[in-house]
């Protein structure tokens, strides 16, 4: 099964709605909570981070029986240094972005541990790719 | 603690979702950083803000955490109350101030994550 949907950058009022979209799927699919606890967890974090850093962004996703892989890809400035970008703390958030209560620097972290497989490509100047696997049976 | 008489010792505003207004609640997490609130592995807690946006909300949704209570007078607009009614999460909101409300609940038994 495929989805997808479109993020709009600097949007906050909208990031979540993809995350609650495929939480109402994974619902219905008979995942077990904390299963789709870690993916939306994930993926809105992802969400998150195109309205705050990107112009704007597509969420794809892919469910088979054993796994779920959510692709957030952006147009956006781009990550130049991702091992920095993944450090716990690190940020460039805006201030109006830390108003919104995120911006601490713990999202990408937070995405590594709510997923299985966790890959970032990213090109400066043009955006991001984030793709996000998680088995069903850990 | 009923979620009851949590609203009853803060004089809170039960917002929306009255239905689980009967239901136990033992931990608390209480946070204007929903960075930190999507971090936990728990979702069985009364989460504790002064943070009143629609991203509270869906932190919560993601999160699995139906019960959010207000503090400082923040007040649920209508925006957020509709998007908690869709997902089953209840509101609750009282005038007093973070440490006051933490405080009163620490005392009446409410246990904190960590
Ligand atoms: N999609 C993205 N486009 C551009 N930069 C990004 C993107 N995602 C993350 N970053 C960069 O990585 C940093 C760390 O991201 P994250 O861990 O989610 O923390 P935060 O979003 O709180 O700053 C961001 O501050 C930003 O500099
Ligand atoms: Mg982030």
């Amino acid at each position: 099964m495929e989805f997808s949907y479109h993020i709009e950058g600097g949007d906050f009022s909208k990031a979540g709605l993809a995350s609650s979209e495929v939480k109402k799927i994974l619902k219905q699919l008979n995942v077990s909570a904390s299963v789709i606890k870690r993916v939306v967890v994930a993926l809105y974090e992802a969400e998150v981070n195109v309205v705050a850093h990107a112009y704007e962004g597509d969420v794809r996703v892919d469910i088979a029986p054993e796994r779920v892989v959510v692709v957030v890809e952006d147009r956006g400035p781009g990550i130049p240094d991702i091992p920095l970008a993944m450090q716990e703390g690190y940020s460039t958030a805006s201030a109006a972005v830390r108003e919104m209560g995120f911006g601490a620097g713990m999202g990408l972290p937070n995405m590594r541990k709510n997923s299985d497989e966790l890959n970032i490509e990213s090109e400066v100047g043009k955006g991001t790719k984030v793709t996000m696997l998680t088995r069903f049976n850990p | 603690m009923v979620l009851q008489e949590i609203a009853k010792m803060l004089d809170a505003e039960v917002v929306c979702g009255q239905e689980q207004i009967n239901k136990n609640i033992r931990h608390a997490f209480a946070a204007d950083l929903m960075s930190d609130v999507l971090r936990l592995d728990t979702s069985e807690m009364l989460l504790i803000t002064g943070l009143a946006n629609v991203q509270v909300i869906r932190t919560a949704e993601m999160s699995d955490i139906w019960c959010i209570l207000f503090v400082r007078g923040k007040q649920v607009t209508p925006e957020m109350r509709a998007l908690a009614e869709n997902c089953g999460i209840t509101l609750l909101q009282c005038k007093q101030s973070m440490f006051k409300v933490c405080g009163e609940l620490y005392q009446a038994g409410l246990l904190p994550l960590y």
